[in-house]
């Protein structure tokens, strides 16, 4: 087994928001720091979210606390996440069968919680989102807003770089090595590269691996009762709205539709599942049908919306007593000294919470790492200092073109990095969403960019209406220049249909079908990509 | 239970329903040769979802856009790309249209005027330094020649030479004769009168007629193309209503933009009227199908001929109706050109900023018409006339003048007298 030779201050298992989060606060404060990836960034959770820039209205009334947190930190990532967020404003709608008696408790809520909630007039919230149901009888304005999950995660990574992180995707912690009563370091398994073993060593080891950290606690050898709680969205093929619409009601199904770069998305269900089944993430057809029966409630045009895809993911939550669904379980942060909790020394754990509150989660994570270490000057910044890409540096990005135009939304002031000035740098890769050349060049160099799948995190390419058609194998060409090996390219391109089409397959009617025979098609007749077991889209 | 949204779940969204299979790219005349504009699939459905999101994704080189339709012929899914495009580009563009592209698109309101003092306009508009000048102040570029205007309108000549004996004929059409008829070609509307008369169907016009709007509506002057387009719609409903049967066009464009440019830039609904406005060539060909008019051809008529397919013939099907035409004449030898854009869409060519991407799209078509050397091209668009006429150094005839030249009059006539 190899070992790293670096001894780290602190190993950050897990790459969502919350592991990017702590590897960037450490790393700022000025900690040596391992994050650890069993796959890709933002390969969970994460990246199976509404996107939702949450007020904290949502959970005003049922948990305050989480309110509260979500409000500050909808304020602090507007300032330090810029480029990751948009400032849509968000509406909770009461509809003729809802008590508009709850408006008021509500309001109340939110007030308490410190989020600003104002009752508008329907007419007024008619004309500020024209696709809202006609019928609603009430509507609240509150600050919703839409994050996109992929750059705020990657930013993150991007910074933690910057300041001396060491990064592994790919990457899957199978043991812990420990004396009787710490917890020493890891071992893994590079997946990428036949499960050869690597060691690497840390005085702390953070456990930020979203539900798996469930199963990483149990490798410690300590216990975290997890609660899986699956929730399913929907991805419509183009904005249907441009300000958040949420139901003016206890949370209950399908009632946020967030508007998010290109798209918009309605969601979530909630219900527990399996631990076996985390991994395995499909979406049922009972689970379209709640989703799109009750999106249509908050915009009836949902229902002549061709639906892009539809994805599942797995909440976080800790479990407390008996919720079937889990939608009582409070989104609070939950950070867990398995010293002080279960005697073992270097461990810690950081879960619960929500894609909004991962900063929060991550201070109070690198908070008690420092204090661990006996580094407790080390003062957190990441609440002023905007992450790479929402910095205000007066670069001016070459804004040529739709790509430039697009690329900007996606990078911020990073942007100014990304080639553009010849045609073959400008020409496009992706044509739903505007990837370049030079922008998926950009990607593969600085964003830890691996494969097609990485490549569409990371930038988009392959997440519009032809759902990868065109665009991939022109970025598997440019894959196959970092590669060398058109093998690779072509199982890639394999990989990405099939991905695709897991998401495709629940909502596959109509339009969607025909694009998806076609591009099974193209991809068979002229990559021969049905020639192995693995074969293309079975429709 | 499960609701049954796979049949409920159908787009409502015409932009949604590309598949992205990039055949109307393939087909654009203008990606061909203008590298700075984005093809049909990215200004059209691509775009669209971008300005849906932010308007500032609005690209100006969607102006080069000819609105030729070739992408909407092409597209298997439906999808009209076409008016995508042209209704984004009248959303977006935020400057006002300029006094060169005004002028261009008041077809009717510059013909006024100059058919009253047509020689000396005729003359000075081609004098070269009046050209030079055009070209520097307003844009027009200086290799084109303006359409001559005619000291007679179509319209007088009609009303004083015409109008009565069309009484005579049980059966009667409208004629849509267009701002080019009346103002720079009467000829071809005389020729229309000549042959449908033979054809035993009186032509009227119809109580109002303004242009159709097509270079208004290209030219982003919507409300006056609109305010025409009323007016229009409310003539034809008027024609119909007294009897005609249906109101035909010479002009393709006129009959395009009045089928399908009113009802979806225009948001005028015209469906109960839009299938009776026709082409000429298509109403005449159905009447001999269905055995309604018989057509006797002189015997000592020769020709060699070569037909060109104006794009928004082909955007309304019916070139095969024209083509049909002209090969039940005896003498006429006919070579059906290969379906290219001209390069001159309207005003588009007229343009300065336009006129090598319009060159170049000619181009084919230009090398085509050389290598088969006809007598005569023909076709049904007058500014595709222009510019075959301004690139080439052959003649064009609209193909009811060649029918018209075609019959036998007399003997026309008595096979159809009832």
């Amino acid at each position: 087994m190899k070992k790293i030779g670096k001894h780290y201050d602190v190993i950050v298992v897990g790459g969502g928001a919350t592991g990017a989060g702590v590897a960037r606060d450490c790393s700022l404060r000025g900690l040596k720091v391992l994050l650890i990836e069993r796959f890709d960034f933002t390969a969970g959770a994460t990246g199976r979210n509404h996107g939702l820039l949450h007020s904290g209205a949502r959970y005003a009334v049922t948990d305050r606390e989480s309110a509260t947190e979500c409000i500050k930190e909808n304020m602090t990532l507007r300032r330090i996440a810029s480029h990751c967020v948009e400032e849509t404003g968000g509406l909770f709608i009461t509809l003729p069968e809802d008590d508009l008696g709850y408006q008021k408790t509500f309001i109340d809520a939110c007030r308490a919680a410190g989020i600003e909630a104002e009752a508008i007039d329907p007419a007024l919230a008619r004309r500020l989102e024209p696709s809202v149901n006609p019928a609603l009888v009430g509507a609240v304005k509150v600050p919703d807003g839409s994050v996109d999950p992929f750059r705020l995660t990657m930013a993150n990574v991007y910074d933690a770089k910057l300041h001396g992180a060491d990064v592994l995707t790919y990457h899957e912690v199978t043991d812990f090595i420990r004396s009787s009563t710490r917890i020493e370091g890891v071992v893994m398994k590079d997946l990428r590269n036949n499960g050869e073993g690597i060691s690497a060593t840390a005085d702390v080891t953070v456990n930020a691996a979203g539900i798996w950290g469930h199963m990483i606690a149990e490798k410690a050898g300590v216990s975290v009762k997890m609660f899986p709680a699956k929730g399913s969205l929907l991805i419509f093929g183009h904005r249907v709205n441009n300000v958040v619409i949420n139901r003016c009601r206890k949370p209950a199904n399908a009632d946020i539709l967030v508007p998010g770069d290109t798209v918009c998305v309605i969601g979530t269900t909630s219900d527990r599942v399996p631990f076996e089944s985390v991994d395995r993430m499909e979406v049922t057809p009972e689970e379209v049908d709640v989703l799109m029966r009750e999106g249509m409630q908050l915009a009836p045009s949902l229902a002549t919306t061709r639906i892009l895809r539809a994805y599942a993911g797995v909440r976080p939550l800790v479990a407390s007593d008996d919720d079937p669904s889990g939608r009582s379980i409070s989104r609070g942060i939950v950070c867990l000294d398995h010293a002080s909790r279960d005697g073992l020394e270097g461990f810690i754990t950081i879960t619960g919470g929500k894609l909004m509150t991962y900063r929060l989660m991550a201070e109070w994570a690198t908070d008690m790492v420092c204090k661990k270490l006996g580094r407790t000057g080390l003062k957190c910044v990441t609440a002023e200092r905007p992450l790479p890409g929402s910095e205000q540096t007066g670069k001016q990005e070459k804004l040529r073109g739709m790509g430039a135009k697009a690329a900007a939304g996606r990078h911020g002031t990073l942007a100014a990095d990304i080639a553009a000035d010849k045609d073959s740098d400008r020409a496009l890769v992706c044509e739903c969403e505007g990837v370049t050349v030079g922008e998926v060049r950009y990607a593969i160099d600085k964003l830890n960019v691996d494969n097609l799948i990485t490549l569409r995190r990371r930038t988009r390419m392959g997440m519009g209406t032809c759902q990868g058609q065109l665009c991939i194998c022109r970025a598997a060409g440019l894959l196959e220049e970092k590669h060398g090996c058109v093998k690779r390219q072509l199982d890639d391109m394999r990989d990405f249909i099939n991905e695709r089409w897991k998401g495709m397959r629940p909502v596959a009617w109509g339009d969607a079908v025909a694009e998806a025979q076609l591009m099974a098609w193209m991809y068979a007749g002229n990559a021969a990509l049905n020639q192995s077991d693995n074969t293309l889209i079975q429709l | 239970m499960t609701m049954d949204f796979q049949e409920q779940n159908i787009s409502s969204h015409n932009f949604e329903q590309c598949t992205k299979c990039t055949v109307c790219t393939a087909y654009c005349p203008v990606t061909a040769v203008n590298a700075l504009y984005p093809g049909p699939k990215q200004a059209g459905p691509d775009g669209e979802r971008y300005r849906l999101k932010d308007p500032e994704f609005f690209e100006k080189a969607l102006k080069f856009c000819l609105n030729c339709k070739r992408c909407e012929v092409a597209c298997p899914s439906g999808v009209r790309i076409g008016d995508i495009i042209l209704a984004a580009r009248i959303a977006h563009t935020k400057e006002r249209p300029s006094l060169r592209d005004t002028m261009l698109a008041s077809t009717d309101l510059m013909g006024r005027t100059a058919t009253i003092c047509a020689p000396v306009v005729n003359v000075a508009l081609a004098l070269r330094p009046v050209k030079y000048l055009m070209d520097l102040t307003v844009g027009i570029d200086s290799h084109r020649r303006l359409p001559k205007y005619s000291s007679t309108k179509f319209t007088t000549w009609f009303r004083r030479n015409a109008a009565e004996r069309q009484k005579e004929f049980s059966r009667q059409v409208a004629y849509f004769h267009g701002c080019y008829v009346n103002y720079n070609y009467p000829d071809l509307g005389i020729a229309l009168v000549k042959l449908l008369n033979a054809a035993g169907t009186g032509v009227r016009l119809m109580e109002a007629e303004r242009c159709c709007g097509v270079a208004k509506i290209s030219n982003r002057l919507i409300d006056e193309a609109r305010h025409d387009a009323e007016i229009n719609i409310a003539a034809v409903r008027k024609a119909l209503a007294e009897g005609c049967q249906a109101v035909v066009a010479t002009g393709s464009t006129c009959c395009f933009t009045m089928r399908d440019e009113y009802p979806h830039i225009l948001g005028i609904d015209n469906s109960d009227v839009r299938d009776s406005i026709t082409m000429a060539t298509a109403w005449l060909y159905r009447m001999i199908e269905s055995g309604d008019v018989k057509l006797a051809f002189r015997k000592d008529f020769r020709l060699r001929l070569a037909y060109h397919t104006p794009c928004h013939m082909e955007k309304l099907g019916m070139a095969n109706y024209s083509i049909g035409l002209l090969r039940m004449i005896p003498g006429v030898e006919l070579t059906v050109l290969d379906s290219n854009c001209c390069g001159i869409a309207g005003t588009y060519g007229f343009k300065k900023e336009n006129y090598e991407t319009s060159q170049a799209i000619g181009s084919k078509l230009f090398r085509q018409i050389a290598e088969i050397n006809p007598d005569f091209v023909t076709t049904d668009c007058e500014t595709c006339k222009w510019q075959i006429e301004m690139s080439t150094p052959y003649k064009v005839k609209n193909p009811i003048e060649i029918l018209a030249e075609a019959i036998d009059v007399e003997a026309t006539a008595k096979l159809n007298r009832k």
